[in-house]
């Protein structure tokens, strides 16, 4: 149920993503879902690949600084308060969002995947799996 | 195993020495006085004859030679020798101003491989060693000095010189080096890619460390040692006094013994001169006694060192010197408050997650220094959250600050971002100066 995240260090200078993405770019990888978190002096740019095990030893080689974190990614309904309907659960249930993002998804579906990071995965797996809430595999993730 | 390289000198009685000190220190003042009119000039200005230098007590008369007399000499203005009689020149990088020219007659080079040879032997090696020398060769003394050294030892030398760390790695392996040489901050360098080419300590047969060219910290060479299964050890010199091998450590690892038959060392008050007694921090001076091409009197290094004559578990009766604790030249003074960029080295090693790879920028705004120290960050550190990497970075800037006693800001950058040059780590830029 958990979907492994990439974060990589870039520091705050020209050409640092373009860098970073050109080494994906060699290595035939496929950018699923991607946000930046940034400070005034570095950014973190967090990932998800088809192919994690791969981008990550390619961007070690490169001399980057990466790290793998088990993230959620969840179906949302596309309608207003679909969002909110999530979060007010994890909310009632105690669950601190780190950060959240969201990703492309197939418009035949009418369903937005969003990517969750929380400090106790279990948890919050069982109180989305209690409230039906639709959970995405790896294998939908990369498929999407 | 031999133990010494050359027994009789390296464990002489200090009478012994001093006498013999005295003697080749007269004749030198004596072969400057007549061959070098910079020299001469000087002593003439300060009132003194060669003839007043008889001893090593006469030692404090003599004026002080300065890195400026070197370039205001450049290129061979201080050769004592002619030009037929120098079969080799070495010149300083010349990271901050002019590079200097130095010369070596052959018996120069002779006293050269001696003086290294005398280290080798103090740190293990025999001539059944492999070793591996990422010195830079060229002008920079380092490579071609070590070099003569082992083979004089009878090592099978690997002359590998800067650069292409994989490359090194695979000669270390393949190769079977079992003595490696190169700047600390470059070993350090090499054990991270070792490891990132997911070798261990168990696939390389390194024994012996050759450790030199830039200061280094306790807390690195415990990490080195552990990193890569090896004893590190110290190698002191600089080019002006012969490159590699002025003073070498001994199995204690507690000091540097300096040849002493070569070069008289001294520890002065930076500020005004005064010889300072065994035991107190200060400016290390040397002064060579042998060499023919380029005898300088009296040199200011600019390392911060104590010496020690004490007896030594190793027999050896050579002065020891203390790890340089910096060179004045590093010490910044920034808001009235001396700092060495070692200091900064021992913190990060302390933290242990952080990467020693630092530098240092200081800089004015509003007539205010400002410091902004720049790590490399390492994998341990980095996390996926912002919150937790500002807290890493705060750690280290108490940590910082609680040992400088100035505030800094700390600032995380990419691995191997920060410059190196020829090996040896840039760790300070001062941008006062250049405005």
């Amino acid at each position: 149920m958990l979907i492994k995240q990439i974060s990589i260090f870039v520091e705050n200078k020209p050409g640092r993503l373009s860098s970073v993405t050109k080494i994906l770019k060699e290595n035939g990888i496929d950018i699923k879902a991607l946000s930046i978190a940034d400070t005034k002096d570095f950014g973190i740019l967090r990932l998800i690949v088809n192919d994690t095990e791969k981008a990550v030893s390619a961007l070690k080689n490169a001399d980057c600084t990466v790290t793998q974190t088990d993230v959620i990614a969840i179906g949302v309904e596309d309608k207003p308060g679909g969002l909110y309907d999530i979060m007010n659960l994890l909310n009632q249930n105690g669950i601190g969002v780190e950060y959240m993002y969201a990703f492309v998804s197939k418009p035949t579906e009418n369903i937005a995947y969003v990517i969750l990071r929380v400090e106790d995965n279990e948890k919050t797996i069982s109180v989305l799996n209690e409230n039906n809430i639709k959970l995405l595999t790896s294998i939908d993730v990369k498929e999407a | 195993m031999a133990e010494y390289w050359d027994k009789k000198i390296e464990c002489a009685p200090l009478y012994e020495i001093r006498a013999l000190q005295s003697f080749r220190l007269s004749q030198t003042i004596r072969r400057v006085y007549e061959n070098v009119p910079h020299y001469r000039n000087k002593m003439d200005e300060a009132g003194v004859k060669p003839e007043d230098i008889v001893s090593t007590k006469d030692l404090y008369k003599l004026p002080f030679t300065y890195k400026q007399d070197l370039r205001d000499t450049y290129p061979y203005g201080l050769f004592a020798v002619g030009m037929d009689k120098v079969v080799r020149l070495h010149a300083s990088s010349g990271t901050t101003g002019k590079q200097i020219v130095v010369g070596y007659t052959e018996k120069d080079i002779e006293i050269w491989k001696e003086c290294c040879a005398r280290a080798f032997i103090a740190y293990g090696c025999t001539k059944n060693d492999f070793m591996h020398i990422s010195y830079g060769y060229g002008l920079f003394t380092g490579g071609l000095g070590v070099h003569y050294g082992a083979e004089h030892v009878g090592m099978t030398v690997i002359p590998v010189s800067v650069g292409n760390t994989n490359r090194q790695i695979t000669i270390i392996k393949d190769f079977g080096s079992t003595v490696l040489c190169a700047t600390p901050s470059y070993v350090l360098h090499l054990a991270e890619t070792m490891e990132d080419m997911g070798f261990t300590k168990d696939d390389i047969n390194l024994r012996i460390g050759v450790l030199g060219a830039e200061p280094w910290t306790e807390e690195m060479r415990v990490q080195i040692q552990e990193k890569l299964g090896i004893r590190a050890y110290d190698i002191y010199g600089l080019s002006e006094i012969i490159g590699p091998g002025v003073a070498y450590e001994c199995s204690e690892q507690t000091g540097m013994h300096i040849n002493e038959d070569h070069f008289i060392a001294e520890i002065i008050d930076p500020d005004t001169g005064e010889v300072l007694p065994d035991g107190v921090q200060g400016e290390l001076v040397f002064t060579c006694i042998t060499k023919e091409a380029f005898p300088l009197i009296r040199y200011r290094t600019r390392d911060i060192a104590v010496l020690k004559r004490e007896k030594c578990s190793c027999g050896r009766t050579f002065i020891k010197m203390m790890k340089p604790a910096g060179r004045s030249d590093d010490m910044l003074i920034i808001r009235g408050v001396n700092v060495f960029p070692s200091q900064i080295e021992s913190v990060l090693l302390q933290l242990g997650n952080t990467s020693p790879h630092y530098q240092l920028i200081v800089d004015r705004v509003n007539n205010t220094d400002i410091l902004e120290v720049q790590v490399e960050i390492s994998h341990e550190m980095f996390s996926d959250t912002v919150k937790s990497i500002e807290q890493q970075e705060n750690i280290i800037k108490s940590a910082v600050e609680s040992i400088l006693g100035i505030s800094a800001t700390i600032k995380l950058v990419e691995p191997k971002s920060l410059q190196r040059f020829e090996g040896k780590a840039v760790r300070v830029i001062d941008k006062r100066r250049i405005k």
